[in-house]
């Protein structure tokens, strides 16, 4: 059940994503771009596998890594956000730059049929 | 107790970035002090990298470690990240290391002051570089990836302007996306291998089967477009000509070695994981790599013949070279590939010049200059007052005639026609596929010959136009010592490569002998004991 949930949401994030970034306006390429990183972002976590009961921190005594939650998937997903975030915001200041020095918040700098 | 030369492999890694941080620290207006921090650490870098680079190729001959692995943390192989400095890594960080340097000297004509932190971006661009080229994980080469795009999104817009931000915007738009695709692919490949290490990989492969064999190309192919689309790669690389001609010269120039990155990327991947027992070419996607390599270099070839910018012809020239390798590549044969590696070498010194030289010819007259309209005022300084707009420090006196020599030169290097070292990779790579015959190899052959043709075509025609028939009312031409040092510098290595063509090609040869076979780099990286 829950798998068909994260599916959908990752399917839908993403197609989302896609389809804004092909958007004529710069807001909308970004906001596109916050989207397939959610998708992108959840897609790694679940790399990880779906499961049940299987806690993050080991138990002194118990330690068979088939017991708990695969760590790598997580620190690949927290490097992807890190990163993609500071992007985002350099990616939000070269649009401002680009509103500013063109007039336009056209992604071609110009209204078409100028 | 291991010493300090057992750490020289990441020192292409750790110095740029250690300088590069400690710069920022320095005020912006010491702009002397921050020129040499970064010309002493590129030289410095430049240095050890041909140590390495005669030290493996040393080693190789003597049939010894033909890989210099590097733990990270001393974590064994398969568990933690390792450097793996074999002789594709280190010819390649020599060349960028080469290439940064001589456009870094070219900047400090005029370009350096022309925004803030341009010494520490290109520092950084360095080091990403440095790091996506000698690492043998593959979340670790994503990451260098991003520092790499990351810092040349702030060169690109250096010198700012409306075209620049423009470029940049799409620029900046494209690499998210493929990084994107970066994440899905390397998170498809953990999810059904398990292991995020390139040899690890080698020797999982032969054990997925199903469902998870399917799963694993579609990663890979997913991984694989990614590069791709770093390389520059027909349908989805269009981006790159508007880019790098809007960019400023110095940035361009380094943004040369930008795409052979992903085409080492593509290299890598086809090469590490092909399918056993399939016949040649046996490399995962080979097939396409040759369609795409095709394309590529047929809309290079167009694109520089219809060029009528020599900034717009060098990104044509990149995309040219970037084509032809991606395509011999996909052939699969070892010599061609050998004859690939060469030319690679030198078509990319001969874009970086290209560029320089480019920026030269057009000044006075170049679009991307507007810095009048620049939207923060307090930190930019105009680079282009008019009073300055031709006096790019101490001028070097027949500048025409060096100029000229030097276009020259670019295009003998580009056609890759005699007596450059061009032609001798051109002719390695020919030579290669004609013994491999089939569509395949003859499909490059003509593909090559007639890239070759357009070269020729489109840039003499606009070298004509820029020096012999230059307009009268153009503005004189004239080039500072820093600029006729960075473009000289850059041109000596490519004569210098056609003087010592032979022990190069053989080195070349022997480098694509060793990555042909997939298991020499996995029993290098897994089987290695360490000191």
């Amino acid at each position: 059940m829950i798998e068909i949930v994260l599916a959908l949401a990752i399917g839908v994030l993403a197609a989302a994503g896609s389809w804004l970034l092909l958007r004529p306006r710069t807001f909308q390429v970004i906001m596109g771009l916050c989207l397939l990183s959610y998708a992108v972002n959840i897609f790694i976590f679940s790399m990880g596998r779906l499961r049940v009961g299987a806690p993050p921190v080991t138990r002194s005594g118990l330690e068979d890594p088939s017991l708990y939650a695969d760590p790598t998937p997580q620190a690949l997903v927290l490097t992807a956000i890190v990163i993609s975030f500071a992007l985002t915001a350099l990616f939000l200041v070269v649009m401002l730059a680009a509103r500013g020095i063109t007039g336009s918040d056209h992604v071609d700098g110009r209204e078409p049929g100028s | 107790m291991s010493g300090i030369n057992d750490h020289l492999v990441i020192a292409p890694v750790i110095l740029p970035m250690a300088v590069a941080a400690m710069m920022l620290l320095i005020d912006e207006r010491r702009r002397t002090l921050k020129a040499a921090l970064g010309i002493t650490t590129l030289a410095a870098v430049l240095a050890i990298a041909l140590l390495g680079l005669g030290d493996s190729a040393a080693a190789a001959l003597r049939e010894g470690e033909a890989a210099r692995i590097y733990r990270l943390g001393d974590w064994a192989a398969p568990y933690g990240i390792v450097l793996v400095a074999d002789r594709l890594s280190m010819l390649m960080v020599a060349l960028n290391s080469l290439l940064a340097l001589c456009a870094l000297v070219f900047s400090l004509a005029r370009w350096d002051r022309a925004g803030p932190r341009f010494h520490a971006l290109f520092l950084f661009l360095v080091m990403g570089v440095n790091g996506a080229l000698l690492t043998g994980d593959l979340f670790n080469l994503f990451v260098f990836f991003e520092i790499m795009l990351a810092a040349s999104y702030g060169l690109v817009l250096h010198g700012s302007g409306e075209a620049r931000i423009r470029a940049g915007l799409s620029y900046i738009a494209v690499n998210l996306t493929a990084s994107f695709l970066f994440l899905v692919g390397v998170a498809l490949i953990y999810g059904v291998t398990g292991t995020l290490n390139m040899a690890d990989l080698v020797r999982v492969l032969p054990g997925l089967a199903g469902d998870d064999r399917s799963l694993f190309h579609i990663g890979i192919a997913i991984l694989g477009l990614a590069f791709l689309i770093k390389s520059a790669m027909w349908p989805v690389g269009l981006w790159l000509v508007p880019t790098y001609s809007a960019a400023s010269a110095p940035a361009a120039a380094v943004f040369a070695i930008l795409s052979k990155v992903g085409v080492y990327g593509v290299m890598r991947l086809s090469l590490l994981l092909t399918v056993p027992g399939a016949g040649a070419p046996a490399g995962l996607g080979q097939g396409l790599l040759v369609l795409g390599g095709l394309a590529t270099i047929a809309f290079g070839a167009a694109g520089l013949i219809a060029s009528r910018s020599l900034s717009r012809a060098a990104g044509f020239s990149v995309v040219v070279s970037s084509g032809t390798v991606l395509a011999v590549i996909g052939s699969g044969d070892a010599k061609a590939l050998g004859g690939a590696l060469f030319y690679m070498v030198g078509s990319t010194l001969a874009c970086g010049a290209l560029f320089l030289v480019a920026e030269v010819l057009e000044r006075g007259r170049d679009p991307g200059s507007g810095a009048d309209t620049a939207v923060f005022d307090d930190e930019y300084r105009d680079p282009f007052d008019d009073d300055e707009r031709n006096e790019p420090g101490l001028v070097i006196p027949a500048a025409v005639a060096g100029l000229g020599a030097a276009v020259l030169v670019c295009t003998l290097m580009i056609a890759g026609l005699p007596p450059l070292s061009g032609f001798v990779g051109k002719l390695a790579i020919l030579d290669g596929l004609i013994d491999l015959g089939g569509v395949n190899g003859w499909a490059i052959v003509a593909a090559l010959s007639l890239s070759s043709l357009g070269a020729v075509i489109g840039l003499t025609r606009l070298a004509v136009s820029a020096i012999w028939t230059r307009d009268t009312s153009a503005p004189p031409l004239v080039v500072g010592a820093a600029e006729a040092t960075g473009i000289g510098g850059l041109l000596a290595t490519c004569i210098l490569l056609a003087v010592l063509g032979g022990s190069g090609l053989t080195f070349a040869d022997s480098t694509a002998g060793w990555l042909i076979n997939p298991g020499n780099y996995a029993a290098a990286v897994l089987g290695d004991p360490g000191p």
